[in-house]
């Protein structure tokens, strides 16, 4: 298995740490003046998102994993998995759980593509576009003609999620623009 | 462009300091035939000439030896494999020398520049045997124990003193151990001083120790630089020298978390 040494360590470089992947964020250089160098790094674990600290003597090395992000289509959800087809023609489909999915739930449309995370070729995380266009199944009547007052209201999506923020004049059956990182409403998609 | 005027500044204010205390500003190579042998530093090897100095140390004082009075040199210094938010490969340090001084007195000096650079401010002295948890676990636990107490060291300004005899370096050893201290400022290690170790024979014994080391640790070999050994067999006068980080001064002085944001081009 290839592995790294601490001069090799930069932020995204995908490591095995106590069995689970991980993504280096930070790598600090430590030295007292006459004395032996460390990296204090700083990971991510892909599964769970926790940020580790970890310190090591200069030197050291750990082992590599085997991380890739794809891009994949998704299919459907059978209520356990969320499969997701390769999209580099080999047709190809991988089931995500629950864990792995997270709150991408949130925003996943049948046919979008997602940047699914795969170790070892089990996909552990799924990440949206940072804009998704999904519709509108509920929410209430629109103001016809308001499209100034600055009133907002929430709506609920296609895929179960309910955001705030929407303007009055948006109607069941609209397709709305969202921003997945902050989760808010952007515009009304034509 | 701001730090480059507060550097230029810096520079300014710490040659007037040492032109007032009729300390006189000398120019060693940078390229050396011979380099330090300890197994903590690396140093980077010119093919065909020798080594990027890693400190004007050991140049400084064969010019000690042979007569110069106090001096110091403010320049750049190498030091292979250091990158990170408080190190880069090439920085430039500010080493002085103080004929008849022991450390206590360039301590009072070097608090005393902090004062004139960073504003007045005491310091208070802490033990190298109070930052770390046990003063006789093996070395490589003592240094990151070491590193991480340092790092906590805020805020204001600390003086370490009192290094295990194995961490004397050149410094001479006293009852209460190594004539040692560092200087540490919110956090970041400063300075690094001695009241210089003046045997010959220990320098070789300290030096055979260190080139075990490197062996120990796998490290390329360093020969020990005969022309200093000369020097110090001719006789070094008594004296006490420090060493300081003129990058992370400046950082220090601006308020700056990372080198990046003092230095116009980074090795």
């Amino acid at each position: 298995m290839a592995s790294y040494s601490t001069s090799e360590f930069k932020s995204g470089l995908k490591v095995l740490l106590e069995g689970d992947p991980c993504s280096i964020l930070e790598n600090e250089f430590v030295k007292p003046g006459k004395g032996q160098a460390f990296s204090r790094v700083k990971f991510r674990n892909l599964k769970t998102g926790r940020v580790w600290e970890r310190t090591f003597k200069s030197g050291d090395s750990i082992e590599a994993a085997d991380v890739m992000d794809t891009d994949m289509e998704y299919l459907y959800t059978d209520g356990e998995f969320w499969h997701f087809m390769r999209t580099d023609g080999s047709f190809e489909q991988l089931g995500a759980s629950k864990a792995a999915v997270g709150d991408t739930v949130n925003w996943l449309k049948e046919q979008d593509v997602y940047v699914v995370t795969l170790w070892n070729d089990d996909p552990i995380a799924v990440t949206p576009p940072n804009f998704v266009e999904l519709e509108v199944t509920e929410t209430d009547p629109g103001l016809k003609g308001d499209t100034a007052s600055g009133g907002t209201k929430p709506a609920t999506l296609s895929t179960g999620a309910t955001i705030k923020g929407v303007p009055l004049f948006v109607n069941i059956g609209d397709t709305l623009k969202i921003d997945t990182r902050s989760g808010e409403y952007v515009s009304r998609a034509r | 462009m701001e730090a480059i005027a507060a550097r230029a500044n810096l520079l300014t204010t710490i040659r007037s300091f040492l032109w007032d205390r009729n300390i006189i500003e000398v120019q060693t190579p940078l390229l050396g035939e011979a380099t330090v042998t300890d197994a903590d530093v690396e140093s980077i090897a010119v093919p065909g000439y020798g080594f990027l100095q890693t400190s004007p140390e050991y140049f400084m004082k064969r010019l000690l030896a042979a007569g110069v009075p106090d001096c110091y040199q403010l320049g750049p210094v190498f030091r292979h494999d250091e990158v990170g938010r408080w190190h880069n490969p090439e920085f430039t340090l500010l080493e002085w020398y103080r004929l008849h001084f022991d450390h206590q007195q360039l301590m009072q000096e070097l608090a005393a520049l902090m004062d004139v650079v960073l504003g007045p401010k005491p310091v208070k002295i802490v033990d190298y045997a109070d930052l770390v948890d046990d003063i006789k676990a093996p070395r490589d636990e003592l240094d990151l124990q070491f590193a991480s107490a340092c790092a906590e060291l805020k805020p204001g300004r600390f003086f370490v003193v009192n290094y295990p005899p194995d961490q004397a370096a050149l410094a001479r050893l006293t009852e209460t151990g190594a004539a040692r201290f560092e200087m540490v400022i919110d956090g970041v290690e400063i300075a690094n001083g001695y009241w210089e170790l003046l045997d010959p024979q220990e320098h070789r014994q300290r030096f055979a120790q260190d080139v075990e080391r490197r062996v120990q640790r796998g490290l390329p070999t360093r020969h020990v630089d005969s022309k200093f050994l000369h020097a110090l067999d001719h006789g070094l006068p008594s004296c006490a020298g420090v060493a300081l980080g003129v990058d992370r001064l400046l950082m220090l002085a601006m308020g700056k978390r990372h080198l990046d944001e003092v230095l116009a081009f980074r090795s």
